[in-house]
């Protein structure tokens, strides 16, 4: 099996730098990182990849048993660290790929340099306690938003491809990847996503951590994000002055800049 | 027709008041401004900051969810207003896509009113940049969408359904294939059998059949068969073909005469629009002695002639010539061939999915001859030898391979040579 084109690898930026590994998460695909992957070329090298379901991944390799838990796309990550091989890698996962980062960190703890977590939450769903933000139900009516939006996407797409003449840079490869996922496999990914419990993990990371939380984030609240500096041992946390889930998007010279200062760092 | 020029001018006087009623309503229409177009607009207006921090919203969209300007304008975000589902989805999807496109269209959301009630509505949004290029604000339109998600509700609840009227139908279809095939094959004293079902579509029953079993003590019985077409009107056949062998069996001890009982019991099945008839091969194997070995007696309905693997590498077809299709012409003949299995020979039955099957290079029939062929490049093989690698072969007509397949191979293991 090619791993490099199941998961539709790239690798770019200095040669011979340290290597940072940028993970998406629910969201999209490794488009995601548009923003913020030049800066961080110009100091690392840079590999990008898709899940395999999302993006430009081999579609024929998702099957819905395989890829309901979150230890299938951690064991896809380590795959993939192995085959860039032999160096440690610096894991940046965003959303649920931070959590995939942190199964791989803990069952490989060899391949990896250090993590970022960026905007992590081990729980969506309270319990007792903790505060993930959601129920069971919030994520049926996402699921709901799935199931009610996969039509619209051509619909989505096809204004965007003639609508940008002024950011080229968003152009009909992006417009027609981004984001687009067949509904059966955001469906399972959802559920894989919103309904995993990864609390238990997060003490056994031995791996140096940041985590890089959103000041403004409904998903993952900061309460989450203390949550997740508390119970990673010898970690740091950054906050960055940004709103919304993805601070790569609405932040992107911050995020940036807390990636590199970490990955620079002692 | 004559024209009076009074009728002319009554005509034009009546389209000058036309004009004038015009030209009226027109300046009606300049009078309706551009304020008063946003307030109450059709549709639901809403600026937000680039945080989702709501800056301006319009009349309709206030009138819609109860609440009063003040409450909304530099309080609320625009994600306040949906449900959390919803909100989960304009955090990983919605707004993400308007940040790296700087536009999205036409996303079914629910909005929650003041009082708890929700309304679903189409979201359309634009990011308005400065002179600079930077994104400045977000400007959204929100379509009352109640009928079209009800309509949209319907489609996916049809679809919801057919995709668990499949399920139920593959189960179903599962369910009644297992009861036409046997699930292991009993063990015969002195003899290895393998068999091997390409199921060509999980949505059908196929109509290939196969059974191996003892009609008596000392003797076994085997047939493979093939009935026309597939679905619950070949799972009749199917099921009334291997009860009546079974049966069959058990009374005439004479393969031939097997068939003929089939035949019988096929045409009086038979209606007329529905020809109840399929092709099969049936035998009767018989221990010899102390030496090992089988005699059998087979007799042939219309079905492809068996393939007898040697011990000493050749292979030929055991032909049943003549024999008909059962089940279609009251008298039918069939035909009976014997052959003995010793020692390291092996016999091949098989359904014509296998033949007929198109090979991916050339898009032609597989056919009787490269079977031959391949037979002879196995031979000398064991029975479950020779069911992995047709297996492999069926496996190697990817797409090629349309039909139902089975194959059943009957084998006496090779004598261990004595240490010398």
């Amino acid at each position: 099996m090619d791993v490099r084109k199941r998961n539709r690898v790239s690798v770019t930026g200095r040669e011979g730098g340290p290597v940072v590994m940028l993970a998406h998460g629910f969201e999209c695909d490794q488009g995601l990182w548009r923003l913020v992957a030049p800066e961080l070329e110009k100091h690392f090298q840079v590999v990008l990849f898709d899940h395999v379901g999302a993006g430009h991944s081999d579609v024929s390799a998702w099957s819905a048993e395989r890829y309901s838990s979150l230890d299938a796309y951690a064991q896809d990550v380590i795959e993939i660290c192995q085959e860039l091989g032999p160096g440690p890698v610096n894991f940046v996962g965003h959303s649920v790929s931070a959590m995939i980062g942190v199964l791989a960190a803990v069952r490989e703890p060899g391949l990896f340099e250090r993590l970022v977590l960026l905007t992590p939450s081990p729980s969506y769903i309270d319990d007792g306690d903790y505060r993930g933000g959601f129920s069971e139900q919030d994520i049926d009516e996402l699921l709901e938003s799935l199931d009610s939006n996969y039509l619209g996407w051509s619909a989505t797409m096809a204004p965007v491809i003639m609508g940008n003449p002024e950011r080229p840079e968003l152009g009909e490869e992006l417009t027609n990847s981004f984001c687009r996922t067949d509904p059966e496999i955001a469906r399972v990914f959802a559920k894989a996503t919103f309904l995993s419990d990864n609390r238990a993990d997060l003490a056994k990371v031995t791996v140096p951590t940041l985590i890089a939380e959103s000041a403004r984030d409904t998903i993952a609240p900061r309460e989450v994000g203390a949550f997740v500096h508390a119970q990673i041992p010898g970690s740091e946390l950054v906050t960055l002055d940004s709103t919304g889930h993805c601070p790569q998007l609405s932040a992107p010279e911050e995020t940036a800049e807390a990636i590199i200062a970490f990955v620079q760092g002692p | 027709m004559t024209v009076s020029p009074g009728g002319d001018q009554a005509d034009g006087s009546w389209a000058a008041g036309d004009r004038d009623q015009e030209q009226l309503s027109f300046s009606a229409l300049l009078e309706d401004s551009v304020e008063d177009l946003y307030e109450n607009a059709p549709c639901g207006y809403l600026s937000t900051l680039m945080d989702g921090r709501i800056a301006k919203v319009n009349g309709t969209l206030l009138k819609w969810l109860g609440y009063r300007r003040e409450e909304l304008v530099g309080h609320k975000q625009f994600s306040d207003l949906l449900t959390i589902g919803g909100r989960l989805y304009h955090e990983t999807h919605y707004s993400p896509l308007l940040r790296m496109q700087g536009e999205v269209s036409g996303i079914a959301l629910e909005l929650k009113a003041a009082d708890g009630s929700r309304l679903p509505v189409l979201v359309t949004s634009t990011v308005k940049q400065d002179i600079d290029g930077e994104p400045l604000l977000i400007r959204t339109t929100l379509l009352d969408a109640r009928d079209r998600r009800t309509y949209e509700r319907e489609l996916l609840r049809a679809r919801q359904e057919a995709e668990r009227d499949r399920e139920r139908l593959q189960r179903l279809a599962a369910t009644l294939q297992r009861t036409l095939l046997p699930p292991i094959l009993q063990p015969v004293p002195g003899l290895d059998v393998a068999a091997h079902y390409h199921f060509a579509s999980s949505d059908e029953v196929g109509g290939d059949f196969y059974d191996l079993f003892p009609p008596a003590a000392g003797r076994w019985a085997f047939f493979m068969g093939d009935v026309r077409g597939k679905g619950a009107d070949a799972a009749v056949v199917t099921s009334l073909a291997r009860y009546t062998l079974r049966a069959a069996a058990v009374s005439h001890p004479v393969p031939a005469m097997v068939l003929a009982s089939l035949n019988t019991a096929l045409s009086q099945a038979s209606q007329e629009d529905e020809p109840r008839f399929c092709t099969v091969i049936f035998g009767l194997l018989t221990p010899q002695g102390e030496d090992g070995g089988f005699h059998v007696v087979m007799a042939g309905g219309g079905h492809p002639p068996a393939v007898l693997l040697r011990a000493d590498g050749s292979a030929d077809y055991v032909p049943t010539p003549g024999g008909q299709l059962v089940g279609v012409v009251p008298d039918a003949e069939f035909t009976t061939a014997t052959v003995d299995l010793g020692p390291g020979d092996t016999l091949l039955l098989y359904t014509d999915g296998l033949t007929e099957a198109r090979t991916p290079r050339t898009c032609e029939r597989y056919g009787d001859e490269a079977l031959l062929d391949f037979a002879r490049t196995l031979a000398p093989v064991s029975a479950p030898g020779a069911v992995n690698a047709l297996t492999e072969l069926l496996d190697s007509f990817g797409e090629g391979l349309d039909d139902d397949t089975a194959l059943l191979a009957m084998g006496v293991p090779s004598v261990s040579p004595r240490p010398g």
